[in-house]
């Protein structure tokens, strides 16, 4: 190729300013930006709601959080465990916080049974990795879900790092007990999961499973407001979160 | 051409009978099924006037959709400024009967919306 210096610097001044404008055409393209601008949650942006545990409060065998919440959200119960749908349960401790010791634990915690449910975290690996934007994270800190758009590719359940997400196998009808008409059910073929009962924070109501339980054992509140209940109570208990080094940022505190 | 007669006059037998449906309804003044749709006779408003509802409500219930599943705005301001809970079994179904109502013209048309998947619409 026959290039004099006169055009060899044309070109390179050519190159050096399409690399630099790169950077801002993509970002007008990016996902992640266009994700925000779409997103507007009825509660005020200052939200940014969280969960605790107190997990000794918890009674021997006690399940009325579980319960409220399946009823209300038309949760199926289905026996095959390779396709159970679970929104809030309890796994032994052990299991929870399996980077804790193993060695010594507590007698006070060794097999207490501990609540898992979704954590909402603040920095979710689930929305990343969604190709459609089924779900995203609200301004108000949940991790919500559309299942219209969701394909069920399982990609946000593959991202998850704590199991939380549960496909639908099955058509999920036959093994609600009982339909409550006031929630939709869904259908097989997506991913669900917790979703803070978003539908119940717009009415003005704490969750199904905050307001169960009868041991005062889950506090939800605003962690943006340093006068909430929860943030008082992590203020004065010791409290430690699941799998905190991975950096997820999860939202829900266990106060051992 | 040749044949040119039976050429001409088999496509004009074609022609009536292709027109078949314009020219029997034009005699007949009606089709000869028509969905009996049972409205409510609870005495209610719907939420908009009939015919909005007519040619609109499938891009309201979408509309209805983003709202609530992306924009988290669970209350719906009709034109006439009354407020309504978005809620297709909730708000829609509470006065017209799916089978009775929404099925009547989805059936005929063949059309099944994939709401009620979902959606509950009465036991």
């Amino acid at each position: 190729m026959d290039v004099d210096r006169r055009g060899f610097i044309k070109i390179a001044g050519i190159a050096i300013v399409g690399l630099l404008a790169a950077k801002p055409i993509f970002d007008i393209f990016s996902r992640t930006e266009a994700q925000k601008n779409v997103v507007e949650a009825e509660a005020p942006t200052q939200t940014k709601w969280g969960m605790a545990i107190k997990i000794e409060n918890c009674k021997d065998g006690c399940t009325e959080c579980i319960d409220a919440c399946n009823t209300i959200h038309n949760v199926p119960n289905i026996p095959d465990p390779k396709h159970e749908i679970k929104w809030i349960w309890d796994k032994p401790y052990e299991d929870v916080f399996p980077e804790q010791n193993g060695q010594f634990i507590a007698d006070k915690l060794k097999g207490l049974p501990v609540l898992i449910l979704c954590n909402h975290c603040d920095k979710p690996p689930c929305t990343k990795v969604c190709p459609t934007g089924a779900t995203w994270k609200r301004e108000d800190g949940i991790v919500m879900m559309d299942y219209h758009r969701c394909i069920g590719c399982r990609y946000c359940m593959a991202g998850c790092p704590f199991g939380a997400r549960s496909f639908n196998w099955v058509d999920p009808r036959p093994y609600i007990k009982e339909i409550n008409p006031d929630f939709p059910t869904r259908t097989k073929g997506v991913v669900e999961k917790c979703n803070f009962c978003e539908e119940r924070l717009a009415k003005g109501l704490i969750p199904a499973c905050v307001e169960a339980c009868t041991e005062k054992a889950l506090v939800f509140g605003n962690l943006d407001d340093p006068n909430s209940d929860i943030r008082k109570l992590l203020a004065t208990n010791y409290s430690i979160r699941r799998k905190s080094e991975l950096g997820t940022e999860p939202k829900v505190y266990y106060v051992v | 051409m040749y044949d040119k007669g039976k050429i001409i006059a088999g496509i004009i037998i074609f022609l009536i009978l292709i027109t078949f449906p314009i020219w029997y309804l034009t005699a007949h003044s009606q089709a000869s099924h028509v969905p009996q749709l049972q409205t409510p006779t609870i005495g209610n408003e719907c939420i908009e006037s009939t015919d909005y509802m007519m040619d609109n409500h499938m891009k309201l219930l979408d509309e209805w959709r983003t709202m609530v599943v992306r924009e988290g705005i669970h209350t719906y301001t009709a034109s006439d400024g009354k407020e309504w809970d978005i809620s297709i079994t909730g708000t829609c179904l509470s006065c017209h009967n799916k089978a009775e109502f929404c099925d009547q013209c989805h059936n005929y048309e063949g059309v099944t919306p994939n709401c009620w998947s979902c959606h509950f619409a009465g036991y």
